[in-house]
């Protein structure tokens, strides 16, 4: 007999008689709704959120108290946030990179391009495209990557990519120690059923949850061993 | 066949836990890292769980789905063999430890390289798979911050989560500076032992290792049977990297890790980031489907007594286990006895039921182990997904066969509560200890393998001496 089939031989001689389970899911589910959208049923998402209560006032006000926790969440983590209106984006993002002194930056395809001011005299960075793919030694050498996201989880504080448009392939966001990324406000969902329930798992997905970090060494935290070692998010409004 | 592998020295296995406790008890650095390190992660739990008001729910959820997959385990490995072939990816059945080694022995020669890296992962720790490579010519380079300290280290890891949590700073740096070296890039001449410069140091260390290596070998926390998706969590990024960047990626999995549904996520993706480090969320987890991005992709699943374990009605439920460590971290004797203790890589309340249940009971230790306890169910309260550990532990107790397990296994916990004289007399090395501020206090391993001696009680012992001058400070 080959392994397969003696281990599964052995299953059914283990099981055999023994009761199925019933799954109760008396859990918080997912509830298909947005911070950037106005849809009525939006005041569903905030009382999704622990400790949320719905107030009845309509979806906007709901949306806007997932985008403030999600910042507020991933604040906690130690990433660097900004919350401004879609339009200042571009603007924002400008000056983190000139704070960063981010001279060289990833910008994988599909990224939305009112996100970067078009190129012009002056502008202190440049940007690389992924096509044809760069090397890990050459993404281990530009400073920074500049991304969206396929979802973002406002009641944890996680960012998920799915390798979509303006996203790229995983080790983009990996091997550059800088992470900059755009998150527009109608890829914020509540909590975690909400972020599964619209994520593929076809798609390779990398939640990302703060900078890498260990507490391996007596327990004290330390950001950044070997992914990138800051995280900054600009939510887009 | 041979008993089944745990990945622990046969020097533990005759001792039983009592003996190997006191080894322990009598160390006071250990004592107080663990000390310091199940409170700290113990409050962050509470308070992350206490976030949620469905926790409650959840965990039934939780509990309910796995019993439920268990209860079908053929099914839905079938399921999840079919769905990670259909994207690409090669499955293997590995009956035992040993089985599991050749498959992954074969594959990595099979790609004509002599170096692989690793994310931490117990079941290859369980099947010493480091070691069985080694014996094939292949170097396995662990990638996770504390299973490189165990590793530089020649040492064993003493926590799920933490593995080296009986190193401190000084420790480390000292072994990043006479080890380092050996492995490839040597820690800087200056490092100190922040931990910070500490991190740097690991980091430098493998950064080559990551862009040049072109195997990897895995665990998994989850394998979804529906959709053929495998799930990592970690906090590093070096489980990325091994993901993400070689060529080959080679997937080491017990069976018991399969959850029916791509939705059946949306509970553990909360259960467990909670009830592990404490955290909302980890930094960072990593799914995949079959061959990703080009990869190869393989898939081992791992008997190695599980189904021994699945046969058994009462104990059955310990393979629920998501392996969170939340029992490690509120058990009373776990946080005195520390985890080399327990004489496999499943230490803590957890151990204490595993490990006899897939290893049998033939040795001294094995016997012992379900009397690692004082049945206070802490260890159940926190579990995520409900394992009812006392419970267990009962019913072994009522298995092991030999009477002289059960007078030293009594001894094992009251031996730590109630006979604080006899723990400095356990104290193997009084002179060291009356070196005061120990350069570097060896680990429990060294303890176990130099001397069985019970050396006169030491003048004041390091954990006296420590209160006494407010931790050298006076
Ligand atoms: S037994 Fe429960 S608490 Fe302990 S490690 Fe496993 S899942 Fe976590």
């Amino acid at each position: 007999m080959n392994s397969r089939d003696l281990i599964l031989a052995r299953v059914r001689r283990a099981v055999a008689g023994a009761p199925d389970a019933e799954v109760p899911r008396a859990y918080r589910g997912a509830t298909g709704a947005v911070a950037g959208s106005t849809v009525p049923g939006n005041a569903g998402a905030e009382s999704a959120v622990a400790g949320g209560v719905a107030t009845g006032d309509g979806g906007r006000a709901a949306g806007e108290r997932l985008i403030d926790l999600l910042a507020e969440r991933l604040r906690d983590y130690r990433a660097i946030v900004h919350v401004v209106a879609e339009a200042e984006a571009a603007s924002v993002v400008e000056e983190a990179l000139a704070r960063r002194k981010a001279a060289r930056l990833v910008v994988p395809d599909g990224l939305p391009p009112s996100w970067l001011h078009p190129r012009k005299a002056g502008v202190p960075y440049e940007t690389v495209g992924d096509d044809p793919e760069l090397s890990p030694a050459d993404l281990d050498r530009v400073d920074g990557v500049i991304t969206g996201c396929a979802v973002a989880i406002a009641e944890t504080g996680t960012i998920v990519l799915d390798a979509g448009p303006g996203q790229g392939r995983r080790a983009l966001t990996l091997l550059p120690d800088y992470h900059l990324c755009v998150v527009s406000a109608d890829r914020i969902v509540a909590g975690v059923p909400d972020a599964v329930a619209r994520l593929s798992p076809e798609r390779p997905l990398t939640w990302i949850s703060g900078p890498s970090a260990t507490s391996d060494i007596e327990l004290d935290r330390v950001e950044g061993v070997h992914g990138p070692r800051t995280l900054e998010v600009v939510i887009a409004t | 066949m041979s008993r089944t592998f745990l990945g622990m020295p046969a020097r533990a296995l005759e001792r039983g836990f009592p003996s190997n406790a006191a080894i322990a008890v009598g160390d006071s650095q250990l004592r107080f890292n663990l000390r310091k390190a199940t409170r700290t992660i113990r409050g962050k739990r509470a308070a992350v769980v206490s976030e949620l008001p469905d926790w409650e729910g959840l965990r039934q959820a939780g509990k309910a789905i796995k019993d439920h997959t268990l209860r079908n385990l053929d099914r839905y490995l079938e399921q999840l063999e079919a769905a990670v072939t259909a994207a690409g990816g090669h499955v293997h059945w590995a009956a035992d430890a040993d089985e599991a080694n050749r498959i992954v022995a074969v594959l990595v020669r099979a790609t004509g390289e002599t170096e692989v890296v690793k994310v931490k992962s117990m079941a290859t720790q369980e099947i010493g798979l480091n070691e069985a490579l080694a014996a094939e010519g292949v170097t396995a380079y662990e990638t996770d911050l504390a299973e490189l300290i165990v590793q530089l280290g020649d040492d064993w890891p003493s926590h799920i989560l933490v593995p080296a949590i009986h190193r401190n700073r000084a420790e480390i740096r000292e072994i990043f500076q006479e080890r380092m070296g050996e492995w490839g890039r040597p820690a800087p001449e200056d490092l100190t032992d922040d931990p910070r410069a500490l991190a740097e140091a690991a980091r430098l260390h493998l950064r080559e290792r990551f862009l040049s290596t072109k195997v990897a070998i895995s665990g998994a926390n989850f394998m979804i049977a529906e959709t053929g998706t495998l799930v990592v969590l970690e906090s590093e990024g070096n489980g990325r990297m091994c993901l993400t960047l070689p060529r080959t990626l080679i997937s080491v999995v017990g069976i018991e890790k399969i959850l029916p549904t791509w939705r059946d996520l949306e509970v553990f993706l909360q259960l467990l980031p909670r009830s592990s480090t404490g955290e909302r969320m980890n930094p960072y987890t990593s799914t995949w489907t079959g061959a990703t991005e080009g990869q190869e992709f393989h898939l081992v699943l791992l008997d190695n007594g599980r189904t021994d374990v699945l046969a058994d009605e009462v104990g059955r439920q310990a393979l629920r286990c998501i392996r969170c460590s939340a029992c490690l971290n509120v058990c009373p004797v776990y946080e005195r006895a520390g985890g080399h203790a327990y004489g496999s890589v499943y230490p803590g309340p957890i151990g204490a039921i595993l490990t006899p249940q897939l290893r049998g009971m033939g040795s001294e230790l094995d016997r012992s182990l379900p009397y690692a306890s004082s049945l206070c169910g802490a260890c159940y309260e926190v579990c995520p997904v409900a394992i009812d550990i006392p419970q267990v532990l009962v019913d072994l107790r009522a298995k092991a066969r030999h009477p002289r397990a059960e007078r030293l296994g009594m001894a094992a916990a009251g031996w730590i509560f109630n006979r604080p004289e006899r723990l400095a007399r356990a104290q193997r090395a009084g002179g060291r200890l009356r070196r005061f501020v120990p350069k570097r206090l060896p680990g429990p391993m060294s303890a176990w393998t130099d001397t069985r001696d019970i050396p006169d009680i030491p003048r004041e012992s390091f954990r006296d001496w420590w209160d006494r001058t407010d931790g050298g400070g006076r």
